[in-house]
């Protein structure tokens, strides 16, 4: 029996995840929540046979047969409304993976720190931002090896892959992926900065990562990166690394390339794509801890 | 038609001017500037780090002083002039504007790549809330069409822009570039909202920019004393007031004082005066964020590559304002693929080698 899931937001994010979920075979795709009825989103989960629902969180809770079956519930809604449906989803007992700002749970990283809040009673964790998802591996991947005293993250992502949310609230992104940085890349102080470049055809996302460390250990940083962006193509075949670090001093510099693996959104927007994708590999965790079997060879 | 008419100018020394010396401005240094501004009669100065508020970075340069205390500085110094920061969204962050309000600024410049006005919108308004003036930048202008830049200029206003910008970050206008999209704003917002502009003198253009914009109907210009600014540098606040007084432009500035302290403070002290050299004007010619210049002459010099040739590569790859990340990839990668000569870079600022 997979472990059957639903996604509130019938936006790109939400559409996407629905995509990928398609793809795992420990996950069941019930249900996808959105509030317009016109929407993309809601058209392609109808014609997949996937039950949609138009009005929102308390549509989805009003409908018993499908929360009776329903154990996780991704949200790819906004800040304002996942702080609206997480109580709800508490209350009703799902466990909520929160691809939104809103940050109510802890952070997960799935290269970094997959099981660390899986283990406890935590029912809501939350996925940080994309610049996140795309970063923070490779902080970590550094302080693990030696401790980091500042790191600083530039995402450079396409103007069309930022939807009105991100765009009507841009601190959220800095400031979220700031603290994951710092909480969950353990570095000492943390920055984001976040650059939307409109040139056509779409950039593909970029990330830099720049850090400092005390005499650096070159041999040993090169290899735990490259490992690490290894670790991240289990679930994002599209993370590259540009080139080895580079090294400046106490400085090192990592350059990333992310493309997305264009399941609904275009390959240029691997911002989304780590997202979803990083969600997506929450769940499967969640499927495995829960004793869904996983057919031999599936998946990826 | 231009008899009489009042034109605003911002220098922008402290802020722009600190690309130029790798946002190594001093307390003293601020205090000193600030003071003689403010008698020579600038109405607005501005006094950030070059990538503005919380702009000090491994990626932009860290600031010596915190840019806090020289804002704070400048606001115990000038009795006179307003105090402007800038702020980009994407970098700093509303919290940022509170503590240079908490510290006496009185007017927010916001600035974005000019198809990204609506990240621009929680930023504008708090600006308002805290009840300073709120100035848009619409930067890397060259890039779109007047009919484009003017519906970003109206989404700015829209959330309650005062002055409207049209900024020439690459320094990549020519004059009836300038013409047409200082023209297009102007005829088409709200004749109550500003319009102002921002030249970059990669082109040698600078100051001439200046003039046809004034003549176009912007009221707000922004200078910097000799020019001091990223790239080839602004248009000089002297040359600027100097041409005006001719034109009949009331600027209020006492020309004499302006440039006194271009020549002691920019000229001697720092010793830089920016200049069209062949970096700076590839800069102009190839559509290339300004502030992009000592970068790639840090990553020319650390690759053995030729400076020009990362920032045509930078241009080639549409790069906007922020990316200082990606010039040290490209200069990275022209390095792997040998288009290193191992020679020397010259610097684009005279005297900068000191």
């Amino acid at each position: 029996m997979p472990l059957n899931v639903a996604v509130i937001g019938s936006g790109n994010i939400g559409t996407d995840l629905m995509f990928k979920i398609f793809r795992a075979p420990e996950l069941e795709m019930i249900a996808l929540v959105g509030i317009d009825p016109q929407s993309d989103g809601l058209a392609r989960a109808r014609k997949h046979g996937v039950a949609t629902i138009d009005n929102g969180i308390e549509g989805l809770v009003a409908r018993r047969d499908l929360m009776e079956k329903i154990e996780v519930v991704f949200d790819a809604t906004s800040a304002k409304a996942h702080l609206h449906n997480a109580p709800i989803l508490e209350r009703e007992g799902k466990f909520a993976i929160d691809l939104t700002p809103a940050a109510i749970g802890p952070y997960i990283v799935p290269p970094v720190n997959l099981t660390e809040h899986l283990d406890k009673n935590v029912m809501n964790v939350n996925m940080v931002t994309c610049g996140g998802q795309a970063t923070i591996p490779i902080v970590y991947a550094i302080s693990r090896v030696q401790p980091v005293e500042y790191a600083e993250i530039v995402a450079t992502i396409a103007s069309k892959s930022a939807g009105p949310g991100t765009r009507a609230n841009i601190d959220e992104f800095t400031e979220t992926t700031a603290r994951g940085i710092e909480v969950v890349g353990k570095a000492k102080r943390g920055k984001a900065i976040i650059i939307l470049n409109p040139a056509e055809p779409p950039l593909i996302m970029r990330d830099t990562v720049h850090a400092i460390v005390e005499n650096p250990d070159r041999e040993k940083i090169t290899a735990s990166v490259k490992q690490m962006v290894a670790d991240v193509q289990e679930y994002v075949p599209g993370y590259k690394l540009k080139s080895d670090p580079l090294f400046d001093g106490d400085r090192v510099s990592v350059f990333l390339e992310v493309t997305g693996a264009a399941h609904y959104l275009p390959a240029y927007a691997g911002n989304l794509d780590i997202m979803t994708a990083a969600a997506v590999r929450v769940a499967r965790e969640v499927a495995r801890r829960r004793g869904v079997a996983v057919p031999v060879g599936a998946g990826r | 038609m231009t008899m009489g008419k009042y034109v605003r100018i911002t220098d922008t020394s402290l802020r722009d001017g600190s690309h130029a010396i790798r946002h190594q401005f001093t307390v003293d240094q601020v205090t000193r500037a600030v003071k003689a501004l403010d008698e020579a009669g600038v109405p607005m100065i501005e006094v950030t780090h070059g990538d503005g508020l919380a702009g000090s970075s491994i990626n932009y340069g860290f600031s010596a002083t915190n840019e806090l205390e020289l804002i704070e500085a400048a606001c115990a110094t000038a009795k006179r002039a307003k105090i402007a920061v800038l702020l980009l969204p994407g970098i700093g962050t509303i919290h940022d504007i509170k503590e240079a309000q908490k510290r006496g600024a009185k007017a927010c410049r916001i600035a974005t790549h000019c198809t990204e006005a609506d990240i621009s919108a929680q930023h504008i308004a708090a600006t308002k809330e805290l009840g300073m003036e709120a100035i848009t930048f619409l930067m890397m202008s060259h890039m779109i069409e007047p009919k484009e830049l003017l519906a970003q200029a109206k989404l700015m206003e829209s959330y309650g822009a005062d002055v409207v910008y049209v900024v020439d970050s690459a320094g990549a206008q020519t004059m009836d570039m300038v013409k047409a999209r200082v023209t297009a704003l102007r005829e088409g917002l709200d004749p109550k909202t500003h319009v102002g502009f921002h030249a970059h003198n990669n082109l040698g253009l600078g100051v001439a920019n200046a003039v046809v914009a004034v003549e176009c109907g912007a009221d707000n210009i922004d200078g910097s004393v000799r020019g001091l600014g990223a790239g080839a540098g602004n248009a000089a606040t002297e040359a600027i007031v100097a041409v005006f007084n001719k034109m009949g432009i009331e600027t209020g500035i006492d020309l004499y004082a302006v440039a006194d302290l271009a020549e002691e403070f920019v000229g001697k002290e720092l010793g830089l005066t920016p200049i069209v050299n062949r970096s700076s004007l590839i800069i102009g010619y190839a559509g290339v964020y300004s502030s992009f210049l000592l970068h790639a002459e840090r990553a020319a010099k650390q690759f053995g590559v030729p400076a020009h040739k990362v920032l045509e590569e930078v241009g080639r790859r549409k790069a906007v304002g922020g990316q200082e990340d990606l010039v040290l990839q490209v200069a990275a990668e022209l390095a792997a693929q040998g288009a290193g000569d191992g020679k020397a870079q010259e610097p684009a600022l005279a005297g900068a080698a000191k």
